[in-house]
């Protein structure tokens, strides 16, 4: 039947899930009121801005241009599952320290596509940086700080070099 | 969203059976980075969706000599613009890809979506025009093969029929002495194109003399439009720069441009000018490089 309950069966942050679903439902509206994960944001809803960037299988996405039930079985990283208790992950301790930080709505999505990028190459150019980050958009104008924080990231990881 | 009754078959086959069973009252989604911002805008509203995105069957991609390029049409746009074959075979496709949209888009989204959504703006079509590559469609028990030339029908329209899905898209393996480009004016990277052009230009051994070419313009017609009075201006002829901006001419006046946000009609026709002649620069030279 139309608009029947789906069954959704996802990993996300490690963890695995069960849930009833509407076909209709976008990944980013089933982790953020189905299931309260709210870190990941809302903006636009067209695909363009990327503060709902979320990780799946190991590569950033946009959940606003996901179905929900297009993740079933797939493995899920939202921003929560980053740092390890009170232990921030090294992304989000170098957005801190260098201030990459505006008014925070488009971070969560922002640190998602850098940590996509990192774990798929340890060692990027700033090029290959500001290509990842690039559908990202900050309403602030902070553009820079961003890319840097990534830079110190990889220079902490990469043992200085 | 309109509520809609979703299936997520496995195999083709099982697509294949839920498209013959509902035919016009169903749609497909493969990434849906297209089709679901149209949906969600209420542009489209399907009483029944198959998800084929799961069907890893259709997620490859192959080459050979003989047969050319063979990529599955669920194969991920991200994919493409990284897999070694086609950075070496088919430079092209792989620098069209990597100006496609974000790495976001480009990690969800479908080779086969992209070119069944239809959209005149789309990047990958006017480039397997120039590299007159062929789609293959499925439907239950049968095959056909159509030049995706053929394939676009008119704005978000194409020639599938109700109970067929795109399975494959497969490339020839390009004569000696081409050289392809795809070149489009954006505001920013990865923008969809104000206009592009995808050219392909195929030189004599022998004389240097342009054999065959092929040019195609994308968002300067309401499908991705192949402009064959501006061949003719190369073909048979030894190139020089003169030639390729009379090309650009002549594209613009058989592009059927249109007015936006993002351009007035007499800028596209301007634009395709100048991005005919940018695109056939490049393939000029690729073509002389062998």
């Amino acid at each position: 039947m139309n608009g029947e309950l789906k069954e959704l069966k996802l990993t996300i942050n490690g963890k695995p899930y069960e849930l009833k679903v509407k076909p209709q439902a976008l990944l980013v509206d089933v982790l953020r009121k189905n299931l309260r994960l709210t870190g990941t944001k809302q903006g636009c809803l067209t695909s363009s801005c990327g503060a709902c960037t979320i990780v799946i299988d190991g590569k950033a996405v946009k959940s606003c241009s996901i179905l929900a039930l297009q993740a079933n079985g797939h493995e899920v990283t939202t921003i929560e599952g980053l740092a390890d208790g009170d232990k921030l992950h090294p992304i989000q301790e170098a957005f801190i320290e260098h201030g990459a930080v505006e008014c925070g709505f488009c971070t969560p999505g922002r640190v998602m596509s850098a940590k996509a990028l990192l774990d798929e190459n340890p060692n990027p150019t700033r090029e290959e940086i500001r290509e990842a980050m690039q559908s990202n958009l900050c309403a602030d104008e902070g553009y820079v700080k961003y890319i840097e924080a990534v830079e110190i990231v990889v220079k902490k990881t990469q043992g200085g070099s | 969203m309109r509520e809609f009754e979703y299936f997520a078959p496995k195999t083709v086959k099982e697509a294949l059976s839920l498209l013959s069973q509902y035919e016009e009252e169903a749609e497909i989604i493969a990434g849906g980075q297209s089709l679901l911002v149209i949906m969600r805008q209420g542009l489209f509203t399907p009483k029944y969706l198959i998800d084929v995105k799961g069907i890893s069957a259709l997620d490859y991609i192959n080459r050979d000599e003989g047969k050319g390029l063979r990529i599955g049409a669920l194969t991920i746009h991200r994919a493409i613009e990284k897999s070694p074959i086609i950075q070496r075979h088919f430079k092209v496709l792989s620098e069209m890809e990597g100006n496609l949209a974000t790495i976001q888009t480009r990690n969800w989204g479908t080779i086969g979506g992209n070119l069944c959504h239809g959209d005149p703006a789309g990047d990958p079509a006017p480039v397997f025009i120039a590299l007159m590559a062929k789609l293959k469609l499925a439907s239950l028990g049968q095959e056909r093969i159509m030049e995706v030339e053929e394939f676009s029908k008119d704005y978000l329209e194409v020639a599938l029929e109700p109970n067929e899905m795109l399975v494959e898209i497969q490339v020839p393996t390009p004569p000696p002495n081409t050289g392809t480009a795809y070149e489009k004016l954006t505001v920013m990277k990865g923008d969809m194109g104000i206009v592009g052009a995808a050219v392909s230009i195929t030189l004599s051994s022998e004389d240097g003399v342009c054999k065959d070419a092929r040019i195609a313009l994308s968002n300067a017609s309401s499908i991705p439009l192949r402009v064959r009075e501006a061949e003719r201006q190369l073909i048979g002829k030894v190139l020089n720069d003169d030639l390729l901006a009379e090309a650009g001419q002549v594209a613009s006046e058989e592009a059927e441009t249109t007015s936006d946000v993002h351009g007035s009609a007499e800028y596209r026709r301007e634009m395709v000018k100048v991005f005919v002649r940018r695109a056939a620069r490049k393939a000029l030279e690729r073509a002389r490089a062998g």
